[in-house]
């Protein structure tokens, strides 16, 4: 009884919905801006990562070595708090999604590397004894066939990144979490947190299980 | 086929090879390789394994740099640069794992190549890919996958594929080798009628029947060098050479 008023009170979730759903719409937006520049970004780095002339490459390898290397939590303090010191003054959110899409773009260029090494040398020689150009090559010989293998790793690389969105909330961006933290220290009762706990597994669970479920297509068809 | 290379014939060679040498690290490849391809002949090029017979054909479409030497391909010396794509679009190449775009369908396959580095229109480059996958036997299977094909038919498939580009040069390498005993015959078939047609043929070859009914001349290698070339029955029946009649006798009695 006392369990349900305390941890359940539907009153407080009644009240505290509409701040909450507002977050839960910022948090997949800021996901989705970060998975979006990040797929882009990481694409970008990890051709240059294995096509670029050696010191253009090495650069490519720094900076995905960097940002894997970095906690994400100190990169999204130093942009926020550190960068206004050189003058430039980010919003929360393009704060969270800058530090977000660096440090997932370094991943992402990893994932696609493994994919596109894992594409047959006869499919570049076959493409190439055609004429192929090489940007035509990648683009419709290699990157198709290394996107397809990469997708269940990848997608897991996106499910860690809206996790870490949750993240933002300490540059006081307004997101699902921020949002619940507010609303419960408001009410004095944990509900939203509950709430907010729901909200997260609603958006995620289905994509873990969609990695589970590409994943086993993926060995069968092997 | 519309245009036939030898139509356009002379004497004049569509492939030189001069002073060829090729390097692999500390690895001597290829020695001292001189070569002339007249336009639609068809050269057979035989050798025991390692002795360089892939490498050779790798060269002439600069799948391999060679260290010295040179190869001219219609005109065009093949090196880095605007030549390139000339002899890639000239050269096809057919492959011992036939090497496929397994996520594209038959006729896709073979239509890509024309639209992408011809220009050609869409529509025009299926109609003409329909038609070489006609000739090569397989108009029920224009709109499956590679892999629901059996490896005879993927190699024809291949086979296709080189030919949409229109190629005046075509490289095979040891094309049936990788394929059961069964499809062996319908891909040397599909050969046979190509080099009857006046394609300029190079074929990397095990199979000594065909290179003995089709070859115009025989190529054979040891350690990277050419040792012996000739008509297939003076170089089958009479060679020249100790070891080219090492060689040929060893495969005669069986492997
Ligand atoms: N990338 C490479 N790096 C180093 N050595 C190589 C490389 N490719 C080929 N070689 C060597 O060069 C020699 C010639 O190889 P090549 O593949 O041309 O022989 P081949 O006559 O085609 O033999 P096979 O009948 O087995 O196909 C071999 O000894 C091989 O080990
Ligand atoms: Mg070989």
């Amino acid at each position: 009884m006392d369990l349900i008023t305390t941890f359940f009170n539907i009153d407080v979730l009644r009240q505290a919905a509409p701040l909450l759903l507002r977050g839960f719409w910022l948090t997949i937006l800021l996901g989705l801006t970060s998975l979006v520049i990040s797929l882009s970004l990481g694409l970008v780095v990890v051709l240059i990562r294995l096509y670029a002339p050696k010191p253009i490459r090495f650069l490519a390898i720094a900076y995905i070595d960097l940002f894997r290397a970095l906690p994400l939590l100190v990169l999204l303090i130093l942009v926020y708090y550190a960068l206004p010191f050189v003058g430039i003054r980010l919003s929360s959110f393009w704060a969270a999604t800058a530090a977000l899409s660096l440090v997932a773009s370094a991943y992402m260029a990893e994932t696609f590397r493994a994919g596109i090494e894992a594409v047959p040398r006869g499919q570049f020689e076959a493409a190439q004894t055609l004429g192929f150009s090489w940007p035509r090559m990648m683009a419709d010989i290699i990157l198709p066939q290394a996107m397809r293998l990469v997708v269940p790793p990848t997608t897991g690389v996106s499910i860690g990144l809206i996790k870490d969105t949750a993240l933002a909330s300490v540059v006081a961006m307004p997101d699902l979490l921020k949002q619940a933290t507010q609303t419960q220290a408001f009410y004095a009762n944990p509900s939203p947190l509950v709430g907010a706990a729901l909200l997260y597994l609603i958006l995620l669970l289905p994509l873990v299980r969609l990695v589970s479920v590409l994943e086993a297509r993926q060995k069968r068809s092997r | 086929m519309s245009q036939n290379p030898a139509s356009t014939s002379g004497t004049d060679p569509i492939i030189t090879m001069r002073k060829v040498e090729k390097h692999y690290q500390n690895f001597h490849a290829l020695r001292d390789v001189n070569l002339d391809v007249r336009r639609g002949e068809v050269i057979a090029i035989i050798g025991p394994s390692g002795s360089g017979k892939s490498t050779l054909i790798r060269c002439i479409n600069r799948l391999e740099t060679i260290s010295s030497g040179e190869i001219v391909v219609d005109g065009a010396k093949v090196e880095e640069g605007k030549n390139l794509a000339f002899v890639r679009a000239e050269v096809g190449m057919v492959f011992q794992q036939f090497n496929l775009f397994p996520h594209m369908s038959v006729l896709r396959n073979v239509a890509i190549a024309p639209i992408r580095v011809r220009g050609i229109p869409k529509a025009e480059a299926e109609k003409r890919a329909r038609q070489l996958l006609e000739r090569v036997g397989l108009s029920d299977h224009v709109d499956k996958y590679p892999d629901q094909l059996s490896g005879g038919q993927q190699q024809r498939v291949a086979i296709a594929r080189a030919l949409a580009m229109e190629p005046l040069v075509l490289l095979f390498d040891e094309p049936t080798s990788a394929l059961d005993p069964e499809m062996v015959g319908e891909v040397l078939d599909v050969m046979q009628s190509l080099a009857a047609t006046g394609v300029t043929m190079l074929v990397v070859t095990h199979e000594m029947g065909f290179a003995r009914r089709v070859a115009d001349r025989v190529v054979f290698m040891e350690a990277g060098q050419i040792i012996e070339q000739g008509a297939p029955n003076d170089l089958f029946d009479n060679p020249q050479t100790d070891r080219a009649r090492a060689f040929l006798s060893a495969i005669m009695h069986g492997d």
